[in-house]
């Protein structure tokens, strides 16, 4: 036996005896640590590049599908968490896309309209909705301005351990908050679109002001969609 | 009518002593969790409240984002999951779904929580 597996054992053995009646050192071992949860000095946020997004690429988008358990091929009642919005000004003919996901509203309108509370905004200003409490009315879906909502209307099977979703609840971005609660920074959209060569998608904290996309949007700025609604929105655009 | 009343008592504990034995009683076959793994509380306190300790924590974990706290449905999935189906609650003598049969109580966890641990959830990925 190695010195390294003789040494496993030996911990094992003795993780094994009892310290007390009933508690045991790998019961201690093993007694969770739960994470802080979110925190309300931050503000996570988006800062797109619209410049940056390059035609016909939805990297986003299937990434997005991938980390959260979406429908890989979408039919027209799949559920959508980015979508790909084709825009074109008329006079200068310039034409563009950008990703339109749950802009994370500091006022959200589909928080107002909830009947149940179900929809809600965390801490640290990602807009969720908690499954266990959400009826399926839509109320969220028909206030929201960004058409970010979407309802799942098919049983589902097989979803991902960390994203929970099914039938009869509406769901939307969540800004991948399960990376974030594991204290990753990055979410899987900006991440692919990243690894595509674009780096049109910077997520970060827009509290922090040494942060990349706090410095970006303090420098060259970033517009809301739907600026006169004043949502104070958490994903920006450039170049729109 | 004492008469009556004995004969029904003995009968009562008849029946009693023979559930005790487990002869006459069906009881539900429960499945034993990966070896080498411990429960984060006593089998006795699991059977009759793991649902107020999932319910209790998942209001933490949703709103708060307070994540990998004791009382997890992950955790339990992670070590009770079935050798055969890889789920704990695809077949009916799963872990969860052998329990939640004989008492005749739904189970809804798994229309949106995974019912597998990490790995064999993301073999098979046909979700919409």
């Amino acid at each position: 036996m190695s010195r390294r597996g003789f040494l496993g054992v030996a911990a094992a053995a003795l993780g094994g005896v009892m310290l007390a009646p009933g508690i045991r050192l790998i019961e201690v071992a093993q007694a969770a640590t739960p994470s802080t949860g979110a925190n309300p000095a931050v503000r996570w946020g988006l800062l797109i590049d619209v410049n940056q997004c390059a035609e016909g690429c939805n990297a986003c988008v299937q990434a997005c599908n991938a980390e959260n358990g979406l429908d890989p091929t979408p039919t027209r009642t799949s559920a959508q968490w980015i979508r790909i919005v084709q825009v074109k000004e008329t006079k200068t003919t310039r034409a563009a896309q950008l990703p339109v996901m749950c802009q994370h509203c500091a006022e959200p309108p589909c928080v107002d309209v909830c009947p149940t509370g179900a929809s809600f905004k965390r801490a640290d200003g990602i807009v969720l909705v908690d499954r266990h409490s959400c009826i399926g009315c839509r109320y969220c879906m028909m206030a929201c301005p960004y058409k970010a909502r979407s309802f799942v209307h098919e049983p589902l099977s097989d979803q991902k351990p960390d994203v929970p979703r099914g039938k009869g609840c509406v769901e939307s971005c969540t800004l991948c908050v399960h990376r974030i609660d594991r204290g990753e920074r990055v979410t899987a959209c900006a991440e692919a679109c990243a690894k595509a060569g674009h780096h049109a998608i910077l997520f970060g904290d827009l509290n922090d002001p040494d942060s990349e996309i706090a410095k970006r949007v303090r420098e060259i700025g970033g517009t809301a969609l739907r600026a006169d609604l004043k949502l104070r929105t958490a994903v920006r655009y450039q170049g729109i | 009518m004492r008469w009556l009343a004995a004969a029904f008592v003995a009968l009562v504990a008849a029946s009693a002593v023979a559930a005790d034995d487990g002869g006459r009683t069906p009881k539900p076959v429960i499945a034993k969790a990966k070896p080498g793994t411990q429960c984060v509380e006593p089998p006795e306190a699991m059977r009759r409240l793991h649902m107020s300790f999932l319910k209790h924590q998942r209001d933490d974990t949703v709103h708060g984002g307070i994540r990998g706290a004791k009382h997890s449905l992950k955790g339990c999935v992670d070590c009770h999951a079935s050798a055969e189906t890889g789920s704990v609650a695809k077949a009916p003598g799963d872990f969860c779904s052998s329990c939640h049969q004989y008492a005749a109580v739904k189970i809804d966890c798994f229309e949106c929580h995974a019912s597998k641990p990490e790995k064999l959830a993301q073999k098979g990925g046909n979700s919409k």
